[in-house]
Formats: structure tokens, sequence, C-alpha cells
């Protein structure tokens, strides 16, 4: 489904990541883990399209997609949410889940002035969308909010729902759990089943091991700048390499 | 075209262009401390040359005392701006500070045409006007005054940046305001600390340029752009890379003006502005960063 | 929708109607010209509320309209029905090739290239004489006219201008209300957001900025065609200012907003004839009360205020 190969970057002079490459199986919910400083958020950045790596290639679907921004992404089926949720703060919680049906849409900058009767019914196709997702994750009581006075555990679903509204076949969450209480992980974590249930392939970058375990199946340990090892929890869990480098041994 | 016209042009070049170096550098310091381009800059220069002739005029004070109290007073504007404008803003998002800053760049143009009127004045030249020869062209001893003083300021600037505990500070709130809040350096007296000394510096551009190109309420908007864009090409440093922007520049139109049209001096530097901030950003100097999201 | 489409059809009335109130007169004149200025400051509002990208060099837009506009028709004899659209397509191809490497730029940075690019072409309406007239500007340039009808009287004038600006305002509600406008305010909001969302931020801001580089433009050959003398001094620095400050003080990302914006800066000079010169202070001074104390503008800050007012009250009852 999604592979990547040899991807090393370098920041002026600095290399954040050397030679990574893994595969993610269709269907699977994979877990990306590592300490602080991994080079985690990279990775994540380069496979969505943000940074261009140094070297390296990532291939979505047979197709080779190193270097694509991520508005062409998307129209791939690659989506991704951020460590800390990039909502469209002056809109409301609807509206932010419509943008996320932008590449399900048409209509262009004529169409849309002029008000046509195709644009119109898109318009209430998108509302309908756009409503189907916010109910999917449950904040649809919510709709009419503006998002910057959302709190931040809904703010979340919120980034979730618009992602999902593009009808991805694969969703990558940077630390999806990152500032939620343990209830709303618990309630994250049975979202992202259901996600996967859809056909949606996941992958996360988390630091909850707690549920990373519980949800993965495969995981992918990065360690400064490179792969540690991959395989599925219990394999991980057991790994002296894995448990030396979180716990910082050096030997 | 003969040999001394081109001297001409170039000797008149390089003393404007200090006066853009000197304005440029007064954006960077203020840029690299805060993030903010400060629109307001263009009006400490004006306000030196204006204030420099209120001293002299209206309360006959001789040269030698109404500069240093035009520069003080001027300086003291920057601080009031600094406390009235940029501290008091809740949601400093760049567009907002774009906009409080011209308008009080225009609330202080304002304020000059209301209390000084509309004319055009000029300031006594601080040596008299005698030509000096250079080859076959000729400087006015103001103009060496321009390139003194603005060699002199430029140094006392590394020195205060390099050898000075508030001028590392300041540094240090250049390379990463978070970071240098985090290890005490007190960041907003660092804010205010750019806005007093790059009002200062631009007074002083406005004052030792006066005796040549006259002065008014309104000759800090041109003036401020253009040091702007030697900033620009010097890449926002607060140094050298500025100083050659500001002589290139100055160089530049001089010649434009004379070999072209004159008509069309005051395009050049905004089409050599609209070209580095095109093609090279990061000024003529500068390296290529990596963009960060 | 249909309570957008109530609103507009009152504030259409209400703009139809005005002239019988008024009955002709000079402040008919001014009217026709707060036609004009909401139009522009709609075009910049677009661009500045919407989409975050500010403009400081939008008077050359305006300037370029009109300029093309009134040279085509006075010095080549063209009719101004077609020299208008004209303008407006070479003004919004301009605005579409310079979007490209300008929107590159983000914050300060654009602000300043859109400055140079407005003093660029304050200069070029300046230097070329020949075509333009230079500083003492051009003259006699034609009315607009449909079969015998001339629009050079007073009333005339704002017919035709306030159908202008109506349609603009209804074509600009629609588009804020739509898949364009809501891709416009993500990319305003959070930029790689909206990218990751499949908006091509980079393509919707140029587009933006030349259709809002078209509405200028057009406001501008209906201001030389209705006032038949151009000279370039309405077209510099300070009108781009004025324009922002109308933006700002109706309220970023409102259209109605940008109305009253228009229409507050236009009227506000007439009753304060004694501070001719000094309309500019006010200008400054209220641009930084606004950002600072309102910068919602107008139409957000007053129903606010009075929200909080009444609360007071409340309470105080309680």
């Amino acid at each position: 489904m999604l592979e990547v190969s040899g991807i090393t970057q370098i920041f002026g002079g600095v290399t954040a990541l050397e030679d990574v490459s893994f595969s993610i199986r269709k269907g699977d919910i994979t877990g990306v883990i590592g300490p602080n400083g991994a080079g985690k958020t990279t990775l994540f950045n380069i496979i969505t399209g943000i940074y261009t790596q140094t070297a390296g290639r990532v291939v979505l679907n047979d197709t080779d997609v190193s270097g694509l921004p991520p508005e062409k992404l998307v129209r791939l089926g690659l989506v991704r949410t951020f460590q800390n949720i990039e909502l469209f703060g002056g809109m409301s919680v609807l509206e932010n889940v419509m943008v996320g049906l932008h590449t399900r849409s048409s209509s262009g900058l004529l169409a849309c002035s002029l008000r046509m009767p195709w644009s119109r019914r898109e318009e209430v196709r998108i509302r309908s969308g756009a409503l189907k997702w916010l109910e999917f994750t449950g904040i649809a009581d919510l709709a009419g909010v503006t998002a910057a006075n959302l709190p931040f555990g809904k703010g979340r679903m919120l980034e979730i729902a618009r992602a999902l509204a593009a009808e991805p076949v694969i969703i990558l969450m940077d630390e999806p759990a990152a500032g939620l209480n343990s209830q709303e992980t618990l309630g994250l974590a049975q979202l992202i089943r259901r996600i996967r249930d859809l056909g949606i392939t996941v992958v996360l970058v988390e630091h909850d091991m707690e549920l990373v375990m519980d949800i993965c199946d495969r995981i992918v340990v990065l360690n400064l700048g490179r792969k540690l090892t991959e395989g599925i929890p219990c394999e991980i869990q057991e790994n002296h390499e894995v448990i030396a480098a979180y716990l910082g041994d050096d030997d | 075209m003969q040999f001394d016209q081109l001297l001409q042009y170039t000797l008149s070049g390089l003393s404007t262009g200090a006066i853009y170096a000197l304005i440029g550098i007064g954006f960077s310091i203020i840029y690299n401390a805060t993030g903010i381009i400060n629109f307001a800059q263009g009006e400490f220069v004006m306000l030196g040359g204006m204030l420099t002739l209120f001293f002299l005029e209206t309360l006959k004070l001789p040269l030698w005392a109404a500069i240093p109290c035009a520069v003080a007073a001027s300086t003291a504007a920057g601080m009031l701006f600094e406390r009235l404008a940029i501290r008091p803003l809740r949601r400093p998002t760049p567009i907002n500070l774009v906009i409080i800053t011209i308008g009080g760049s225009i609330l202080i143009r304002g304020l000059a045409m209301l209390l000084w009127g509309k004319d055009t004045h000029s300031i006594p030249s601080f040596s008299g006007d005698d030509p000096i020869a250079v080859g076959g062209a000729t400087i006015l001893p103001q103009h060496l005054w321009i390139m003194g003083i603005t060699l002199l300021i430029v140094a006392a600037n590394k020195f205060y940046f390099y050898h000075t505990i508030s001028g590392k500070a300041m540094r240090a709130c250049s390379y990463n305001r978070r970071a240098a809040g985090l290890v005490g350096i007190d960041v907003r007296r660092m804010v205010l600390f750019s806005f007093i000394i790059s009002s200062a510096m631009g007074s002083v551009a406005g004052i030792i340029v006066a005796p040549l190109t006259m002065t008014a309420y309104d000759v800090g908007v041109m003036l401020g752009l253009k040091g702007f864009c030697a900033a620009i090409i010097g890449g926002m440093s607060s140094g050298g890379a500025t100083v050659v922007g500001g002589l290139l520049l100055g160089v530049l139109e001089s010649l434009g003006a004379g070999l072209i049209s004159s008509g069309y001096k005051d395009a050049i530097a905004f089409i050599v502005l609209l070209l580095i901030l095109f093609v090279r950003p990061q000024g003529l100097f500068g390296k290529a960063q990596s963009e960060r999201v | 929708m249909h309570r957008d489409l109530l609103k507009f059809m009152l504030f259409a009335a209400m703009i139809l109607a005005a002239p019988l109130a008024f009955q002709g007169g000079y402040l008919m004149n001014v009217l026709v010209f707060v036609g004009i200025n909401t139009m522009l400051a709609i075009g910049l509002n677009l661009l500045l509320g919407y989409c975050g990208q500010i403009s400081l060099g939008h008077a050359g837009f305006f300037g370029l309209g009109a300029y093309l506009s009134g040279v085509l028709s006075t010095t080549y004899g063209w009719n101004p029905w077609q020299a208008m659209p004209l303008a407006a397509v070479v003004v919004g191809s301009l605005a579409f090739l310079i979007g490209f490497p300008i929107l590159k730029l983000k914050g300060h940075y654009l602000a300043m290239a859109t400055l140079g690019m407005g003093i660029i072409m304050y200069i070029v309406f300046n230097e070329t004489i020949d075509l333009t007239g230079g500083p003492s500007g051009l003259s006699g340039i034609p009315n607009l006219s449909i079969g015998s009808l001339d629009f050079d009287s007073d009333v005339s004038s704002y017919y035709l201008i306030w159908s202008f600006t109506l349609a603009t305002i209804l074509l600009t509600l629609n588009l804020a209300n739509s898949r364009v406008g809501r891709a416009l305010r993500a990319v305003h909001d959070s930029e790689v957001a909206a990218r990751v969302m499949g908006v091509n931020a980079r393509l919707l801001k140029v587009q933006i900025f030349a259709l809002s580089a078209v509405i200028s433009s057009l406001a501008g050959s209906l201001y030389a065609h209705t006032m038949t003398f151009i000279s370039p001094a309405s077209f510099g620095f300070n009108f781009s200012i004025e324009l922002l400050t109308m933006v700002v003080i109706g309220g970023l990302g409102s259209i109605y907003g940008s109305f009253l914006g228009a229409a507050l800066l236009t009227l506000l000079p007439e009753f304060l004839r004694a501070a001719q010169d000094y309309d500019i202070i006010i200008y400054g001074g209220l641009l930084m009360l606004m950002v600072m104390f309102m910068p919602g503008g107008l139409v957000r800050g007053v129903p606010d205020l009075f929200r909080r007012l009444l609360k007071k009250g409340g309470d105080r009852h309680a």
C-alpha cells in the first residue's frame, strides 16, 4: 500500500533521517514509535509532502509520490492530521469538515460566484457529506460552533472528521492521543478501529505506548534517525534494542 | 559618457546609499529582534530632520546642540511608539503589525504636518558648502560627514552587538526569541531596545542627509522604503551586508537617474526590491534557508 | 441561504431608493464615490479579509483600469463599453502573472512587495506623459451611454455605478459562502492544513489576487468615465492606505463591512470639511485604534459592544 524506501533527510548538515525503509500493508493500523528526536515527525512530513527528502522514495499504491505536494497527495487518497491540531479556527465545525470535501467537489470561482444550479446541488451534497462525518466522529451536536472555541479533545475529533471527509485510502495521524485525557484516549482507540473497519489504512506516530500496543497491527521503531526494528506489538515489547533505546541505554 | 561624469554619479550615489544603509540597518535591527517590519521607520528619519529644524529655528539652539536634542527627541518618539502601539497588541499577527505600523507612520507624518506645515525646509551644512575636487568630480563637505558618520555608526553597532551583554542578548533574540526568553533574557526589554536603537539611527540618517536634500513632513515615506530595499538586498542583516545593499542601491539610482531618466529614478529601487524578493528573498549574499512549517 | 438573499434584497432596495430621499444634488455625487470605493474595498477584502494576503498596491490596479479605459476611449476613440472589459482583462492577466512570484511572499514581505508594485505603477502613470498626460492628468474622457441615455448626470451615474456595485456585492457574497470561499478562509486560517485537504493554496491565492485586481480595474474604468478626468494623484500610495483603512474599519472578511468602511471613509471627509488636509491623521489613528481595540471591524465590534452593554445593564437589573 505505502512503501517508504531509503529515506534520508539532512537539515543544514544535521542528518535527521538515514536510510529508513518499511512498508505498510493495506488495512493495517501501523504505529511508528521511537524516543524523542527519533525523526518520526520529520518522516511524517516527508511522506505527506511537506518536506522534500534529501534521498529516498515514497510509493503509494505502486505510484511514486516522492516530492508531490500535499494538495496532490490527497487526490491520491493520502491525508494526515497534525500533532498540534491545525483547524480553520475562524470557521464553524461544519465548515471545517466541508473543506475536507474540497477534492470531492469541483465548482470553480465563476460557478460559485454565479451560484450555478450544479454548484448549488454540489453545495447540498458537501453539506450532507460533512454532517455524515461529524456524526461518525460523534461531534455532530457541535456543528455550528466556531472551531477556535472547541476544547482540545473535540478539536482532535474535528481534525479527524475533516481528514476522513476527503475519503482517503490511507490516513496518517501525528500523535493523535497527545493532550487527550484517558477517557478521550479510549474513545480515540475505538474511533481508529472504526476507521480501519471502513477499509482505510491507518498510520500513527504515537507516544502513548498503551494505545499503540492496544490497537496497532504492526509497529515500526525509529531511533536516532534510523529504523531500529519492526514487528507485531508483542515482538516489539520483548525487543531488547527497543527497551534500551527507550531507557537511553548507550550499550 | 565621460569618466568624470560617471565618477560624479558614483560619488553622490555612495553618499545617498550610506543614508539608505543606515535606515536599512534600523529596519533589520527591529526585524531581527521582533520579527516586525516597522513601516514607521521612515518617519523617524523625517523626525530627525524636522526636529533639528525645530530646535534650530524655533528654540534658536546652535547646530551642535540642536542635533543631539533632535536625536534624543526622535528616540523618545520611537520608545513611545513601541510602548503605545506595539506592546499592547493582543494578537500580533503579521497583518495586524503591518496595519498598526502603517497607522503609526501616517499618524506621525500627519502630526508633523500639523505642527510644521507642508513646506520644504533646509538645514545648514555641518561645515560649509565649498566643493572639494576628487579626480574630475566634486563632492561637498556634507558628503564626507555622511560617509564618516555612517562608518562610525556601523562600527559602533558592531561593537554593541558583539561586545556588550545587551547586544549579545539582542542577537540571541534574533536567533530564537523563545529560547532567549527561557534563558532569562527579558525579551520585551530587547524589543524596546531595538526600537530605541533604530529610531536613533533613523533620526541620525535624517539629520545628516537634510542639508543636501531638504526636509519636509513627508520625506520619510520614500527614504524609509529605500532603506527597506537596502535591508532586503542585505538579507535583513544589521551589519555589512545591508551597508553594501544601501551603497549599491544609491549608486544604481544615481547612475540610473543620470544615464537613463531622472523621472524613473524612484522606480529603480522598487524594481530592485521586487527582483530581489522574487529571486533571492534571502538577500544578495545570504544562503538559502530550508522552509519550515 | 434565503435569509442572506433577503438581506441583500433589502440592502439593494435601500440603495435604489436613496436618490428619492436626496433629490439629486451634491450628496448624490458623494454617494457615487461610496459605490466605487465599496467595489474597491470588496476587492481588497477578498484578498486580505478572506484569504489573509495583504496588498498595499491596489490603488495601482484601480489606476491602471482607469487609465486603460480612459486612454483607449479618449485618445483612440474606443467605445467605453469595449474599453472597460478590455482593461479588466488586461489588468486581471497582469495581476495573475505578477501573482505567482509576489504571493510566494508572506506577511511583511508581501506588504512591501505589493507596495513597491503600486509605486512603480504610480511612477509609470506620471512618466508616460505621451499616453497619460503625466501629472497634469487626462481629461475629456467620454461618459458611458446606452443608446441615447448618457450617464452624465448625478442620478444616472448613481444608478450606473451602484448597479455594478450591487452586482459585485451579490457575486462576492455568493463566492464567500461557497466551496471556493471556504477554501479561501481555510488558507487564511492554516495554509498547511488547507493544502493537506487538497486546496491548491498557491493557485487559489493568485486567482483571488487577479479577481480582486479585475474588480479594482472595473471600479477604475467606472471612475474614469464618470469623472471624465483622471490624474495620477488619485492612484498613489495614500489611496492604497485609504482602501486598507476602509477594509479594516468595516471588518476583515465581511462584504457588508466593506460597504460600511467605504461609506464611512468617503462621507467622513465631507462632514469634516475643516479637517481637509488632516483626514490622513484620522485614518492613521483609526487604523491603530481598530487593530488594537476592535480587530473584527465595525460590523462585528459594534454589535459586540451593544451586547456587552446590554449584558451589563441586565446584570445591574438582576
